[in-house]
């Protein structure tokens, strides 16, 4: 207490309370308009699984399935390609699936497949979401020169082969992801879907 | 007393109109010496003016829907009357506003006018630039082409690389698992309405610094310090009329410029539109080649140099935190600056030499942002990228060491 008349301490004490309250204020006000940015109810019900006829797939090709508004790439490898995946280890980030998240339990194996042959991939770039293009033939690219097949990103240049895995030297991290699948029956593929038969 | 007198004492009497035009103009002294550079401030004016005129003009028939977004500019652009010319004076404009903006700050660097005490001045500038590159990365994304939505897809993915919140920050910016038409409502939103009122308060911050301290001068001498006897800088005019009518003259020539880009070459051979975005958005195919806009091309390529995955440094991480830093940096500018002159006039050779060499690769590093990745143009990005750092990073020793010239006391005209 000062001898002007003027509590202070109780000044000070009023002002401290006051500017905690706004403060508390402002951020409860903030609380709507933050959530309201996240998915919406209807954005989040979107998400149904897709199905595809994978039968006209010949060995060598691939299918885009659109899931979730994400291109996923169906591709059937040949004999070949398969082989190829096993040698490719020393020149990969991640040859043995070390990131679970990036794959089902079902496809952490070389192939990153339930069957050898048909790989589902989602086709957006662990770097920057990009959709890596489809280079399957084994020839020299201008972005590599020892080119086995496999993706590469147009928009920086990640390499991933045809189990979508990323090579080394490439601005992506991570392999592909495998997104959840399943086969309804040989032929019908049901993307988003775990369990077989279901 | 006139009429015209009785009314403005009336006015002044309840808002302060005469002491607000003297002060910012007919009484706010500029250095005589003014040259050609310091045009771009006015000029970048005019184009926020237009950018604003234009935009409200296209929202008045522009459709922020993932379904009719691209359709209603093809509609804008064909059936409006006149809406082509409007759309192009903005598209078009957006490019000539960055080109303005960049001669404006390089004019900063050449004389210094960052320097003690405008570095509030450049703060402010710089929060404009940053603010005028997500606008213009928004504004972007609004025809719905293939390079916006592909452009958007990269953009926001970068802030995916933050570590732990990462993914959630991402779909938290899209609203959506993908770039949809959520998205895109949310841009039109923050477009429109949200970034122009915090550029045009940050414009008026800029101004009121400015005409605070004063403007700097192609020697980089402070006017303040010779006065005559009423207190008016010796080597000041006032900036009303001797430059209000000097910049109308500039801004013919500029006009001139404008309009003739803007009549026969508004796309820029894809530099200022893309030849992809002609094509409607489609989530499923990225374009043969993205790339960013030119304006954002020195830093797009800053965040390709970093392809290394070190410890926790992967290389989509360390790509943008390289190119946070590329921005981050100049803001610090001012104080990296220990010369005790502003003008590259008076500054040593070494000085000079590399603010050339820095310009340069600043153009060199936007180009190549526009360009595929080949074995030579990731040479060059990561020579250019470590030629933008190093001019930083020595500016203190070179700028604190080196031998300068004597500084008039007066401006050499």
């Amino acid at each position: 207490m000062s001898n002007d008349g003027v509590n202070h301490g109780r000044r000070r004490f009023l002002i401290a309370t006051t500017s905690v309250g706004g403060a508390v204020g402002a951020v409860g006000v903030a609380v709507p308009f933050v959530k309201s940015w996240n998915p919406s109810e209807k954005a989040k019900a979107a998400g149904a699984p897709a199905k595809a006829d994978v039968s006209k797939v010949s060995p060598g090709e691939m299918i885009v399935v659109e899931w979730r508004g994400k291109p996923v790439y169906v591709v059937r490898r040949t004999d070949e390609s398969v082989a190829v995946l096993e040698t490719l280890a020393d020149r990969l980030k991640d040859p043995a699936n070390a990131d679970q998240g990036q794959q089902p339990a079902y496809a952490n194996n070389t192939n990153r497949s339930r069957k050898p042959e048909l790989v589902v991939i989602e086709g957006v770039c662990t770097h920057l979401g990009c959709a890596p293009k489809f280079h399957p033939e084994v020839k020299p690219e201008p972005f590599d020169a020892e080119w086995k097949g496999g993706f590469f990103c147009p928009c920086h240049g990640s390499r991933f082969d045809l189990a979508g895995r990323v090579f080394k030297g490439s601005p992506a991290a991570k392999n592909l992801k495998i997104p959840p699948h399943s086969f309804e029956n040989e032929n019908t593929l049901i993307i988003g879907v775990d369990e077989e038969n279901s | 007393m006139s009429k015209f007198q009785a009314f403005m004492g009336w006015l002044d009497h309840r808002l302060p109109v005469t002491t607000t035009f003297e002060k910012h103009m007919s009484k706010y002294y500029a250095p005589k010496n003014f040259n050609f550079w310091y045009f771009f401030g006015v000029f970048s004016m005019v184009m926020l003016a237009n950018q604003i005129l234009s935009g409200v003009w296209l929202t008045m028939s522009y459709n922020p829907s993932a379904e009719g977004a691209f359709a209603s500019v093809e509609y804008i652009m064909r059936d409006v009357e006149l809406g082509w010319l409007i759309r192009y004076m903005h598209s078009t404009g957006a490019s000539f506003f960055f080109i303005v903006v960049y001669l404006h700050m390089f004019r900063g660097l050449m004389y210094g006018s960052y320097q003690k005490p405008r570095e509030l001045i450049w703060i402010f500038g710089m929060f404009i630039y940053l603010m005028l590159m997500a606008e213009a990365f928004m504004g972007y994304v609004l025809p719905w082409g293939q390079m916006s939505y592909w452009g958007a897809q990269v953009i926001i993915s970068l802030f995916g690389a933050i570590p732990y919140v990462g993914e959630d920050l991402v779909t938290w910016i899209k609203g959506d698992f993908l770039i949809s038409g959520i998205t895109l409502n949310r841009f039109f939103a923050l477009h429109v309405i949200a970034l122009p009122l915090v550029i045009v308060a940050l414009v008026v911050l800029h101004i009121l610094a400015l005409h605070e301290v004063g403007s700097n001068n192609p020697d980089g001498i402070d006017i303040k310090k010779h006065k005559d006897e009423q207190g008016r800088p010796l080597d000041g005019v006032p900036f009303h009329p001797y430059y209000s009518v000097h910049d109308l003259v500039g801004l013919v020539v500029f006009l001139f410029v404008f309009c003739f880009v803007l009549f026969f070459w508004p796309e820029g051979n894809g530099f200022f539109l893309e030849h992809a975005n002609f094509e409607e958005a489609n989530g499923l195919k990225t374009p043969e080649h993205i790339a960013p806009v030119w304006y954002f091309g020195a830093f797009y390529t800053i965040l390709r140099a970093w392809i290394w995955d070190i410890g926790p440094l992967s290389s989509q991480l360390g790509g943008v935190i390289l190119m946070g830093a590329a921005i981050a940096i100049l803001f610090v500018l001012p104080w990296l600056d220990r010369s005790p002159v502003r003008s590259w006039r008076y500054k040593g050779w070494i000085s000079r030499i590399n603010l050339v060499v820095f310009g340069i690769f600043f153009v060199l590093l936007t180009w190549l942002g526009t360009q595929p990745v080949t074995e030579l143009n990731k040479w060059l990005g990561w020579i250019g990228t470590l030629v933008y750092f190093t001019w930083f990073i020595t500016l203190p020793y070179i700028s604190a060491n080196e031998k300068t010239k004597p500084v008039p006391e007066r401006v050499t005209g």
